[in-house]
């Protein structure tokens, strides 16, 4: 039979070969001219000279750069110096983001793992219950945290009714508020990957596991762990790659002293107090890291699948 | 032009993958022809190049005379019922029925008429508005065919059409595809892996491995003058012993089996030196000791209607023996010494 | 099942109710709130309607309508375009055999959901620039058609994938033309694709904000960067009840979408 011999095309699967160029020509020239080109001009922007009312004199330079990485003091005058102020906001997301994911996994393991051991009526019910969050506006929900913790927001009231605390916490403009904020945004998104991981994880296994004299925990941690890695690696990227970039929850939840790289960039194209060329240079390193993650996992899936 | 389909050296390659080798057949008018092969042998390829779905590399296929190689699916007066019966889900029975002759430009009350008589040919009438899923299998399956029937094709083409059902509705489906055949007069080309099937049904079959026609015959040629090891192999069960052929006369040879035994047996070859004898199960019978071969008796399977005997020949070849398991049967036993005997016809040397 | 199964694991069903309660916490104070009779975000004066009222009367009235009318049509106007292209891809990726590029074509679909929002909102801002073109509508339009295109992708390739080419064989089998066996045949049965992929579209174009931000010039508003505008200054009971439409909006589609992919289950 046909369907046995490699690189057979059955006539369904080629129906359309004549007509592949245009059917493929608007998403080419849609993702070409308005994403591809867009960025690469930014990349070109990155190396341009700053016009001071916004915008760009075009002429290169490495000044974006230089501003990023390099100190030379407040006048430029003193022996460059590895310059932190950047740096640190990049580290601060960073750690932020990774907090925000290792909440997420703490939450969104078990939950993933409840539903996927649901009866499968009930497990539409819970992945329902889940997915809703995700389609309700993002800018909504942070307004919504940004309200439920403010300091005499219905959370503090709460707290105040049953006792638990004598004065209101201070929970909005912190660090923790962010992290909150972030975990918050991006939860549905490490439930559903590990769920779909562990629906496909075969439960046998865990029996064998345990009748040869394995805990519960130990059955977790040497059998249900490693098969659904993937689940779980998938899950971090989608949690830690957005909340790098994000820009509303830190700016509607953690006020000015948390500042990360999405208001770092928002704040170079802000009419004429911003510098177009560092806010690309910005842009242009976020990207690199992103994409530099998302190539390591590419890497690390196609060793998983060759095995 | 008598012939209904002309395969004419047709060839099928993917890639570096060659699917047919210059395969030539011809299918008369009104037969029921079957392509039968295990998977991967290129008869579900061959058929769906008939209907029109795959490429042919090289060759022509002619229906009734006309070239039809190069022509679109849609264009081909022939129908396919599909193994899996690809029923539109999103339509009514009727309209699955109906959907050809639509196609074909029928007016409304035209194709109702006559896809209600095809729902009734397939005892169907009262399911004309259910949608597939609605159907068990065997319903499904009838459904399929009566679609595939609608338009009148020249040609019926059948991929596997009752490998999903159970045994029972198997068994029973075969005899209805047979008397369809006869009371509509069109040509059926029948896809299987199943031997029961393609002998129980077919006026002739074409064995298929590897990309060649082993053997075209029909069903009594095919299960009792195989041509080669393989169909003789592939079609029922048999012993193949390896023998050295003393000589061949004719399509007689004689040839002396492990043990020192000679015999005379049909011969699908005509060169001298060591073949493959394919001995059936059936055509072996045990007679008391003193007549013929002998052998020992290794064990004894209880098969229900059959027992099968497992015997050893002097130099220890191992034989495989079926007798009915019949109220007078004496079921020897294991370890005792019995004799064999060779029907006529029980024996052919084959070519490889 | 046992307390005993393998399945069961001790604190995860309290575990998952918590993750429910985060969230769904914000979003329900948020609801009850939308209906306080006080202007007060503090203080509960008791149910009413007002703030209802107020959004569809009261001062800030005419800027919420203009940014919901440009938001509601640039969400159906954005998610259509990208619906159709994303259709299109599709087959092209699937029913149109192996091709050199393919890989290369897939990444790009793709792109949109690799490139961070905000990189893609400088890079948009920088390209509209450049090119002279801030008409606002029509930048944020277009912005939209493109990150819209792999949400529009994924449920229709997804469904396409499961359609058995064996439905459009039997098609052509049956005298259908090429064209016919497409409309009367493959694309009914993708249907739930398409609608899903249209309303995850819709609902992605209603909810950005850091593009539109970025590539909406001045005077423009959507609804989001409405909202973000007002609650600069301070979350007030009007915002709420905003929140709380919006909030019934994506409902509706989350349910809707939900429905069309069981029923899409249910006849494959």
């Amino acid at each position: 039979m046909a369907g046995a011999a490699p690189d057979s095309g059955t006539s369904a699967e080629t129906t359309y070969r004549s007509a592949r160029v245009p059917l493929l020509l608007p998403t080419w020239l849609v993702i070409g001219i308005f994403l591809i080109l867009p960025v690469a001009l930014m990349a070109v922007y990155s190396f341009l000279t700053k016009e001071m009312r916004g915008g760009v004199i075009w002429e290169f330079s490495l000044a974006a750069y230089d501003q990023f990485f390099i100190n030379r003091g407040l006048f430029g005058d003193e022996p460059p110096s590895l310059e932190w102020t950047y740096i640190s906001v990049f580290g601060r997301s960073i750690a932020q983001a990774a907090t925000a994911t290792t909440l997420c996994l703490l939450i969104g393991f078990p939950t993933a793992w409840f539903i996927a051991t649901r009866p499968p009526a009930t497990r539409g019910v819970w992945l329902f219950l889940i997915t809703v969050p995700y389609w309700v506006n993002l800018l909504i929900r942070t307004v919504s945290l940004r309200f439920l913790i403010r300091e005499n927001g219905p959370l503090n009231d709460a707290l105040l009714g049953t006792g638990l605390i004598s004065e209101p916490l201070a929970m909005i403009n912190t660090n923790f508020a962010v992290q909150l904020g972030l975990f918050y945004s991006y939860l549905p998104f490490m439930v559903l990957p590990i769920y779909a991981a562990v629906e496909r994880y075969n439960f046998t296994l865990s029996e064998a596991a345990a009748d040869l004299y394995a805990s519960r925990w130990v059955i977790l941690r040497e059998i249900v762990l490693p098969i659904v890695k993937p689940g779980i690696i998938a899950g971090c990227l989608l949690v830690f790659i957005p909340s790098m970039g994000a820009f509303l929850a830190p700016n509607l939840l953690g006020g000015a002293k948390n500042f990360m790289i999405g208001s770092l960039i928002e704040e170079q194209f802000k009419r004429s107090l911003g510098n177009w060329p560092f806010g690309a240079a910005v842009s242009m390193i976020l990207m690199s890291l992103v994409l530099i993650l998302l190539m390591l996992y590419a890497r690390s899936m196609a060793k998983t699948e060759a095995r | 032009m008598n012939n209904a389909i002309d395969i004419r050296m047709v060839t099928k390659t993917y890639g570096t993958v060659t699917a047919l080798k210059a395969v030539s057949l011809s299918i008369m008018d009104n037969e029921f022809f079957t392509l039968l092969g295990p998977s991967g042998c290129g008869k579900t390829t061959l058929l769906r190049m008939i209907a029109g779905f795959e490429d042919v590399t090289q060759g022509d296929i002619l229906l009734f005379g006309q070239n039809i190689a190069t022509l679109d699916p849609n264009l081909r007066p022939v129908n396919t019922v599909f193994q899996q019966y690809a029923l539109f889900p999103h339509m009514s029975v009727i309209d699955n029925v109906a959907f050809g002759l639509k196609m074909k430009g029928l007016d409304l009350p035209t194709r109702t008429a006559r896809a209600g008589e095809m729902l009734e040919m397939v005892h169907l009438s009262s399911f004309a508005d259910r949608l597939p899923a609605q159907l068990s299998g065997g319903q499904q399956q009838r459904v399929a065919l009566a679609r595939a029937l609608a338009p009148q094709p020249k040609v019926l083409l059948l991929d596997e059409p009752l490998s999903a059902l159970d045994l029972k509705l198997r068994q029973a489906m075969r005899m209805e595809l047979k008397q369809l055949q006869q009371d509509t007069g069109i040509t059926f080309i029948f896809v299987t892996h199943d031997q029961e099937e393609a002998l129980t049904m077919s006026n002739r079959i074409a064995v298929m491995s590897a990309g060649h026609v082993q053997q075209i015959g029909t069903p009594r040629d095919i299960y009792e003058t195989p041509v080669n090891r393989f169909v003789a192999d592939f079609i029922g069960e048999t012993n193949l012993l390896e023998v050295d052929v003393a000589s061949i006369a004719g399509d007689r040879a004689q040839v002396i089996l492990p043990g020192g035994h000679a015999i005379t047996c049909s011969t699908a070859t005509h060169d001298a030196g060591r073949h493959h004898l394919s001995i059936r199960p059936e055509r072996l019978t045990l007679v008391p000791l003193g007549a013929g071969m002998e052998a020992v008796v290794d064990q004894v399977i209880y098969l229900g209607t059959d027992l099968q005997v497992l015997v050893r020949l002097d130099g220890g070849t191992p034989l495989q023996v079926r007798i009915q398991n019949a109220a007078r049967t004496q079921v020897p036993a294991p370890g005792s010494r019995i004799g064999l005997h060779l029907e006529e016809g029980a024996a052919r040397l084959l070519a490889d | 099942m046992a307390l005993r199964s393998v399945r069961h694991y001790p604190s995860f069903f309290s575990i998952a109710m918590l993750c429910l309660i985060i969230l769904y916490a914000p979003l329900i104070v948020v609801m009850v709130y939308s209906f306080n009779d006080s202007p007060s975000i503090t203080n509960w004066g008791g149910l009413s309607l007002r703030w209802y009222f107020d959004v569809f009367t009261g001062p800030e009235a005419p800027r919420f309508r203009a940014a919901a009318w440009n938001s509601l049509t640039i969400a159906v106007l954005a998610a259509t375009i990208a619906t159709a292209i994303a259709t299109a891809a599709a087959l092209a990726m699937l029913r149109a055999g192996k091709f050199k590029g393919r890989s290369l074509t897939f990444a790009l679909i793709n792109l949109p959901l690799m490139v961070p929002e905000i990189v893609i909102a400088v890079a948009t801002l920088i390209f509209f620039t450049m090119i002279g073109f801030t008409t606002g509508y029509l930048t944020i339009l277009i912005a939209h058609i493109t990150f819209c295109i792999p949400f529009a992708y994924l449920p229709i390739a997804a469904r396409l994938q499961g359609i058995d080419g064996s439905y459009e064989a039997a098609a052509r089998d049956l005298y259908a033309t090429r064209a016919q066996s497409f409309w009367l045949v493959l694309l009914p049965l993708m249907a739930p694709g398409v609608i899903s992929g249209y309303l995850l579209a819709f609902i992605i174009s209603l909810d950005d904000f850091i593009i539109t931000n970025f590539v909406k010039g001045a005077g423009m508003e959507t609804l989001p960067t409405a909202i973000f505008g007002s609650v600069k200054q301070g979350i007030k009971p009007n915002i709420m009840a905003i929140s709380t439409l919006m909030l019934g909006v994506s409902i509706l589609f989350v349910t809707l979408s939900y429905l069309i992919n069981r029923k899409g289950r249910q006849s494959p």
